[in-house]
């Protein structure tokens, strides 16, 4: 007899667990599958393991410039690269501990293995075929294996993976994805990356601070395409001033192989082909769903260019299957997934009041330096929707914590609806600014227009007083500028 | 220390009134208790009495001031035996009004208005008190009920608000789908593509702003249509602004529907006659007067008030949440005043006898003439009488005053030619058209209402019982 359940979610990333906390306190009897690692990419191989090495990038940065600071240091400070992964292994570790745990503490059964839907509202879980990225954390401990399980519910949270372009296949020894990327063995003294999306940028500028000689390759012409054009562009300007070279509009044609480095045949705008030698490569062009040998097509699942096809509360074609995260499409952030889980669950509760995420409402954060966070509409896209607007932008050179923090170059904008008043859009470069965000998040969550955010008394003194100011300058008062 | 003496708020919802009139001037002994100043808000003027002994040192709002905000400071008092040029220089002067310090244990505030206003009084003995701060000084009498409160507020986000207002769609008409209910931009958009506001099931009161639904002719579209000089704008009063708010509530949120009926008067107006004449005469002032003399009116409304006894379902005020059953039959009744009207309201006018009706009656009327009104005998109510027989109107509709479920129309007395019998006969008659709320008083029970008021008019013996 097969052990029955409210609701099965496969796949324990940032989504599938958050889920399964949510479902769980929901009163649902709940199980997770994980095939390799609680907590998924996010926090093993992602968002948290990044953080991680780019806090000791940080920290080298700074202590290179002590002297900005008034402050002596005698010797010089140098990457000891060992040491950097296994701080990083040892924070992922942590959490991916911490998982475990929330699981247990909400009784969330965790079934080890690889899942496939046999028929609706059934999985069989088996071994898994896929070999570990290795180092991998333990297994934890009391999981349930092998077997058929049943439930009403089945979610998943298969999550994504690197999407891989034909002829420059990631070998994980000279073309690394993220995974190896996270776990160098030595130094690159020169490297060459392949897109400047979130996470091919954030190693770009990892890299790049702890020493190497660092090109990115960008098919589009904007770095961070997705971000609004005049943040690009000034973030392209600081990554060259740190020593970057930046390629817009070119394209990885070829890439020959070396003992110990690549040469890629870049084929830049004007269709001439520069040759660019380096130790090692990094291919970051974007991540695909996770859709294979789940049981999808016998089921007649829906799926669209990599991703299963969804409504806005994760509900599939086939009733009792429903999908979230990175699999039900993007924009592909732990934070949408997170969201679009509970959404998910709740709307199986009946809980009242459950509302379709709204995908303009999702913030972006990257960890590069400057650090760059946005919500909402780009400039170009709000007009692009046929908004009149109102456009607001405030410097980091004319804030006082930001002079005082050493740390003046940047900006904050702001976009507005003209006649009525809506945050559109939010869109920042410079110091903390992934901390930031959230206030203008909560802002158009609570849709709140100009008026409000001018009434709201920012604390000084503080990076977020340049948020409101950036509002005021949307309407023509800006105070300190 | 000079006692700064503020804006009171006279109720909850007050943000400002007008300073009709000082009672006092400067140098003037006050005691606790003596009326200092008239302030006049939406239908009535009202004493504000001295809370602390002094002298006035200064009154910094001078007479006939118009929106005074609420704590705004409007006079200063020197304590016993301090300089009173001193006290008028530490306390009026606005810019640097901290130095002035109230004593906050002798403040006495309107049971009301407690919350928000005692909490300056946790301090110690003595707070230091700013000009912009609450300094409950003041003791206003009567304290009262308050006129409005937090069941009335539309909860909206802003955006949903600002998008509403753009399209004149109120948005407290408007079912909101955000969390608790609350109006979002999605709920507002789809209102407007559904061609207006979505009517909730019962549209809330709008407290404060107008009603706007569709959105009335701006004040420059109006005055274009005049030539220029051909007229004097005349600024609204309270009153005016109140009247005008009230009862484009009323109609555009209260379902009215109208059921008229004819009384025969002619058994009253012989009835009051006995009546009057049976009135025994008091020595007063202004020689020998009668201790009553009913009018035809002060029947109405006992005949009214005995109707609602006799039909209680009829007795009511709707809310969206449950029907408010009245234990008592409170009559308003409309009364003309310079520049608008009022109603004052006869409480349990089913229970009293048609000489105290009638007594209360004018005294409430003169008063109201004279805005002397308190709040509580103008709020409320369950029901209400509108008579302009005296102006020889036959019949009308009256617009219905919430939260009153009812109002009558009451047309003039007049001798009209009825059928009695196959026979033509002279009866004098009264026309009444009563307006009901139809989410509360349904067609049949408003029927059943009117015919146990015209019982009451065609019997009125039975009103002595």
């Amino acid at each position: 007899m097969a052990e029955n359940y409210d609701v099965i979610i496969i796949g324990s990333g940032p989504g599938g667990y958050v889920t399964a906390v949510r479902s769980a306190q929901l009163g649902f009897k709940t199980a997770i599958v994980e095939r390799e690692h609680l907590g998924g990419i996010c926090l093993n191989w992602g968002c948290i393991p990044t953080k991680a090495l780019l806090r000791s990038a940080e920290i080298k940065h700074y202590a290179e410039h002590a002297k900005n600071y008034g402050l002596k240091i005698d010797g010089t400070v140098s990457a000891d690269v060992k040491a950097v992964v296994e701080r990083s292994r040892g924070v992922s570790a942590r959490l991916n501990g911490g998982v475990g745990f929330l699981m247990k503490k909400n009784k969330v059964d965790v079934i080890w293995g690889e899942a496939k839907l046999s028929k609706p509202g059934e999985i069989v879980v088996t071994k898994t075929a896929k070999k570990p990225m290795e180092p991998q954390h333990p297994a934890p401990k009391n999981t349930k294996g092998e077997g058929t399980y049943t439930a009403k519910h089945i979610i998943l949270a298969t999550g994504a993976r690197p999407r891989v372009l034909p002829g420059i296949e990631p070998d994980g020894k000279l073309i690394w994805t993220y995974f190896e990327a996270m776990v160098p063995q030595e130094m690159p003294k020169s490297l060459l990356v392949m897109g400047s999306g979130a996470i091919g940028i954030e190693f770009a500028s990892f890299y790049r601070t702890m020493g190497a000689e660092v090109t990115v390759v960008e098919l589009l012409p904007a770095v961070m395409p997705v971000e609004d054009a005049e943040v690009s562009a000034f973030a392209k300007k600081q990554f060259e001033k740190q020593g970057m070279k930046i390629l817009l509009d070119a394209k990885v044609a070829k890439v020959e192989k070396g003992a110990n480095s690549v040469t890629a045949h870049v084929e830049l705008k004007d269709g001439k082909i520069e040759k660019i030698t380096a130790d090692r490569m990094i291919s970051a062009v974007g991540v695909q769903g996770n859709i294979e040998n789940l049981g999808l097509e016998q089921l007649g699942v829906k799926t669209d260019r990599g991703c299963v096809v969804v409504d806005g509360y994760g509900r599939t074609n086939v009733p009792g299957i429903y999908a979230i995260g990175d699999v039900a499409g993007p924009p592909m952030l732990a934070h949408k997934a997170e969201h679009e889980g509970v959404v998910c669950v709740e709307k199986i509760a009946n809980v009242p009041g459950v509302h379709a995420m709204d995908k303009l409402k999702i913030p972006g954060c990257t960890y590069c330096h400057p650090q760059v966070a946005s919500v909402g509409l780009t400039e170009a896209k709000a007009k692009e929707a046929g908004h009149d607007i109102r456009v607001g932008r405030f410097q980091f050179g004319a804030n006082g914590k930001a002079i005082a923090l050493g740390e003046d170059q940047g900006f904050i904008k702001t976009i507005f609806d003209k006649k009525t008043g809506q945050l559109l859009g939010a869109h920042m470069i410079g110091a903390e600014v992934t901390e930031l965000i959230q206030g203008f998040v909560v802002a158009m969550n609570l849709e709140t227009t100009e008026e409000e955010l001018m009434h709201t008394i920012f604390p000084h003194p503080t990076l977020s007083e340049m948020m409101k100011e950036s509002v005021l300058d949307a309407y023509g008062r800006a105070l300190n500028a | 220390m000079p006692i700064n003496i503020t804006m009171p708020a006279l109720s909850p919802t007050m943000e400002e009134g007008n300073l009709a009139k000082w009672l006092v001037k400067e140098g003037d002994k006050v005691s606790p208790g003596d009326v200092i100043a008239e302030i006049e808000t939406d239908k009535a003027t009202m004493e504000v009495e001295a809370v602390d002994e002094g002298t006035v040192a200064k009154l910094v709002v001078p007479a006939g001031t118009e929106g005074v905000k609420v704590n705004a400071l409007i006079a200063v008092l020197a304590a016993d035996g301090e300089d009173v040029g001193a006290a008028a220089k530490a306390g009026g002067d606005g810019a640097a009004p901290a130095k002035a310090e109230a004593k906050q244990e002798k403040a006495l505030t309107s049971p009301s208005d407690g919350g928000g206003r005692a909490e300056g009084a946790g301090g110690g003995e003595k707070a230091v008190a700013t000009q912009a701060a609450p300094t409950p000084v003041l003791r206003t009498d009567p304290s009262h009920k308050g006129e409005g409160n937090g069941a009335d507020r539309a909860f909206a986000s802003p955006l949903a608000r600002r998008i509403a207002k753009d399209a004149g769609i109120d948005v407290a008409a408007i079912a909101g789908s955000g969390p608790r209910g609350r109006v979002v931009k999605a709920d507002v958009e789809a209102a407007i593509a559904g061609g207006g506001a979505k009517a909730t099931p019962a549209a809330k009161a709008p407290a404060d702003a107008p009603a706007s639904a569709p959105k009335p002719m701006s004040d420059d579209a109006v005055l274009k249509l005049f030539e220029e000089g051909s007229y004097e704008l005349v600024p609204h009063d309270n009153m005016r602004k109140v009247i005008a708010r009230r009862l484009v509530e009323a109609k555009s949120t209260i379902p009215h529907f109208y059921l008229t009926l004819d009384c025969e008067l002619d058994a009253l107006l012989a009835l009051r006659k006995q009546l009057n004449d049976a009135a025994p005469m008091r020595k007063t002032d202004k020689g020998d007067v009668p201790a009553y003399k009913l009018s035809v009116n002060d029947l109405v409304i006992k005949a009214m008030a005995l109707a609602l006894r006799d039909v209680p379902a009829a007795n009511v005020s709707w809310t969206d949440s449950a029907m408010v059953q009245h234990k008592h039959a409170d009559v308003g009744v409309a009364v003309s005043i310079p520049g608008g009207l009022i109603t004052p309201i006869v409480r349990k006018a089913d229970e009293k006898t048609l000489s105290v009706i009638s007594n209360e009656m004018k005294d409430m009327a003169a008063r109201a003439r004279s805005r002397k009104l308190k709040p509580e005998e103008y709020q409320g109510g369950t029901t209400a009488v509108s008579n302009l027989g005296m102006f020889g109107i036959k019949d009308f509709s009256a617009v219905i005053n919430p939260p009153h479920a009812t109002i009558l129309a009451v047309g003039a007395g007049e001798e009209r030619a009825v059928v009695k019998n196959g026979e033509i006969k002279i009866a004098t008659i009264m026309s009444v058209t009563l307006s009901t709320d139809h989410r509360a008083v349904d067609g049949a029970l408003g029927a059943e209402l009117l015919a146990a008021f015209k019982r009451h008019i065609e019997n009125p013996m039975g009103m002595l019982v």
